[in-house]
């Protein structure tokens, strides 16, 4: 069972849903892993009190000049749609942040001087605390595309973790990263906030998962201020309200030292029960 | 000395464009023979990335001793032309193409490498 | 014309309300230009009335045009993406998975392949509350986020500007640390770093700030949520110390600043004498006067 939990809006209260659903399931006896999938602003380690116990370094494939049989043709740069390759009067120079790993320069080359070769990326990290798993993908400064990292930390989960129910945290926003976490998924839950920006945001995530043909319910975070637009938006297009978790100044508090909320307080545990009832009856 | 100025136009009184990768216009003043020779640059506007490597190889091509701008070199256009000797000046984003060079003369400029 | 872009590196620390109200309180001094082009939101809180729309066009999708197609399967054997697959006599491009990358087109030995540019969103102009023009965006579905419709923005956003005779361009940049907020902040004259006291808005902080950094940007810093945790809020504070980043304001956690966001208004306008409002009003004054001496 995979389940990706995402919003439009960044700050709804993703990371903190996951990680305490998480938890609670873990603590529960189910066999669950989480992997935190926002690699540009991976976060989620910072609230489960877990060790470093693998990292693997995450390459993309690029074309690496080698200047012995080149001729210096420029095919190489006629080829590429990405700007990515130059073809300057002495060298042919490869910018790795550019490259989408097509392999067409690569293969089209005359002469074999463009072998693909792995650069890195990023780093994919895995932690455990007493309970459970949790994976995350990290970007490295000045990547640019976070897509290529994202499929492979769903790779990694997917292969090593089987069996177990697997709890991705997507990146906010409706766009591409988005889509790559979520396209997979048996299920996506969008957190939104009971306001005009929960609400705008929201029908874009909606919009999205809609083309993805992705089955969607909703959390509606920090229930009690704000108005009920999204309640009505939500019963109006049949998006079913898995729950409504109560605003709480407590609950942010916690959140801000990096600590974990269903143990603390109740409201909370029952709000992650109606989603641990929602789950199973998925199944 | 080829000294080229990043522009929205064609002649010195044409305004300075402050961005080098997606300037409009590039403007090669050859100070030996007085003459202004325009590239036209417009087709980076609609590029999604990498222009700065695509307007490093036109200032190559061109035989840039000198490029005065207005914001600067971005990191890919640097990678590419800190090693080929030709100087960047910027600071002149706001002037005349006229003005740009008479400050890069009065050193009223700023040096990026 | 100065520019002052304000980020964060995550969401939900109220970068959008602040630069909603910066942008409320310089009235028709400034060009708002709203960057978060994922998931805009200004326009809620200004009153945008979407007056001009525009097209806007990115990225390419393979069409493969059946009726001459032969079935060859060379696209397919190249396509690095999984994006081609066979039909029961053609094949076929899936457009979500396709990179626009050409390999197909190029190879296929009947030129039955060809690049379509995609409608990748929409760009704005509105008038907005107080009279003042707000530049924004919408990406379009499964649009890819490259930073270009972003840095449209800014060019139609700074094109007004100058036309108009505008003192200001206030921007609201993407989160993240990606290309689009690296085409927010070009040309920045002033960037500031909207940060909230918990452990994952500190962790946030350093990787955003590391990248104005390699930009040379000039850089200060609002706290928000300043009371919910004294203890993150002085790490911030030390942070910043270390960095030598100017701390404009720390916000307490009020809850008007979300009520206000309820109505769609700035909390400037919604409550102009409460604290923060004081604060944030403070904040747009010393901003000026750094722009101005910029």
């Amino acid at each position: 069972m995979k389940i990706t939990i995402a919003s439009g809006k960044g700050g709804t209260g993703k990371t903190t849903v996951s990680s305490n659903l998480t938890s609670y399931l873990a603590s529960l006896g189910k066999k669950v892993v989480l992997a935190d999938l926002d690699v540009e602003e991976p976060n989620s380690a910072l609230f489960l009190n877990a060790k470093l116990v693998h990292s693997k370094v995450s390459n993309k494939m690029i074309p690496k000049w080698d200047a012995t049989d080149c001729t210096l043709c420029g095919k190489c740069e006629e080829v590429c749609n990405f700007n990515a390759i130059l073809h300057l009067p002495e060298e042919i120079r490869v910018f790795p942040e550019l490259c989408h790993s097509c392999y067409a320069c690569s293969e089209l080359c005359p002469t074999d001087s463009l072998p693909m070769t792995p650069s890195q990326i990023g780093i994919i990290n895995e932690y455990k605390n007493e309970l459970f798993t949790m994976v995350e993908g990290r970007l490295d400064l000045g990547q640019e595309m976070s897509i290529p990292l994202i499929a492979q930390t769903i790779d990694y989960v997917d292969e090593k973790f089987a069996d177990h129910i697997k709890i991705y945290d997507a990146p906010p926003g409706t766009s591409c990263p988005v889509i790559e976490a979520s396209r997979y998924s048996d299920f996506v839950i969008l957190i939104t906030e009971a306001t005009p920006f929960g609400l705008n945001d929201l029908r874009l995530a909606v919009e999205t998962m809609r083309v993805l043909n992705q089955k969607v319910g909703v959390i509606i975070n920090r229930y009690g201020i704000g108005d009920d637009g999204v309640e009505k938006y939500c019963q109006d297009e049949n998006i079913p309200i898995i729950t409504k978790i109560q605003n709480d100044r407590e609950v942010a508090k916690l959140y801000s030292n990096g600590k974990l909320i269903y143990d603390k307080i109740e409201h909370f545990k029952a709000s992650l029960d109606e989603v641990i009832a929602f789950i199973g009856g998925l199944k | 000395m080829k000294i080229v100025f990043t522009t929205k136009g064609k002649t010195w009184e044409s305004s300075m464009d402050a961005r080098f990768g997606r300037a409009e216009m590039f403007l090669v003043y050859d100070e030996e023979t007085d003459k202004l020779e325009a590239i036209d640059n417009s087709a980076t506007e609609s590029m999604e990335h990498g222009v700065g490597g695509q307007s490093s190889k036109k200032m190559i091509n061109a035989g840039a001793n000198v490029v005065i701008t207005g914001n600067g070199a971005g990191e890919k256009a640097l990678k590419i032309l800190k090693t080929t000797g030709i100087e960047f000046f910027t600071g002149a984003g706001e002037m005349s193409v006229k003005e740009a060079y008479e400050a890069y003369k009065q050193n009223r400029l700023q040096k990026q490498f | 014309m100065r520019e002052v872009v304000v980020i964060s590196g995550k969401g939900g620390t109220g970068k959008t309300s602040l630069s909603a109200s910066f942008a409320y309180l310089a009235k028709q001094e400034a060009v708002v230009c709203d960057c978060d082009v994922d998931a805009a939101n200004m326009h809620l809180l200004l009153d945008a009335n979407f007056k001009k729309q525009e097209d806007f066009y990115s990225g390419e999708i393979a069409v493969i045009d059946p009726k001459i197609c032969t079935n060859c399967g060379e696209c397919f054997d190249v396509c690095r993406f999984d994006a081609i697959t066979k039909q029961t006599d053609y094949h076929e491009v899936d457009p979500i998975s396709c990179e626009g990358c050409h390999y197909c087109s190029r190879i296929c030995p009947v030129e039955a392949i060809e690049m379509v540019t995609q409608k990748a969103g929409d760009v704005f102009v509105s008038d907005i509350k107080n009279g003042a023009t707000m530049v924004h965006a919408k990406l379009g579905f499964g649009a890819e986020n490259s930073g270009k419709l972003v840095s449209k923005v800014k060019r139609v956003a700074k094109e007004l500007a100058l036309k108009e005779d505008k003192a200001y361009v206030i921007t609201d940049g993407s989160p993240g640390i990606g290309c689009p907020v690296i085409s927010s902040l070009s040309g920045a004259n002033l960037v500031v770093l909207v940060t909230e006291a918990t452990v994952s808005g500190l962790h946030d902080l350093k990787r955003v700030y590391e990248l104005t950094k390699t930009f040379n940007l000039k850089v200060v810093c609002i706290i928000n949520k300043c009371d919910l945790n004294w203890e993150i809020t002085n790490k911030i504070r030390e942070y910043l110390k270390s960095e030598d980043v100017r701390l404009l304001a720390s916000l307490g956690y009020d809850e008007n600043f979300t009520k206000a966001v309820s109505v769609a208004k700035p909390i400037v306008e919604f409550d102009e004498s409460c604290e923060i409002s004081k604060q944030i009003k403070l904040s747009w004054n010393n901003i000026k006067n750094i722009l101005k001496d910029s």
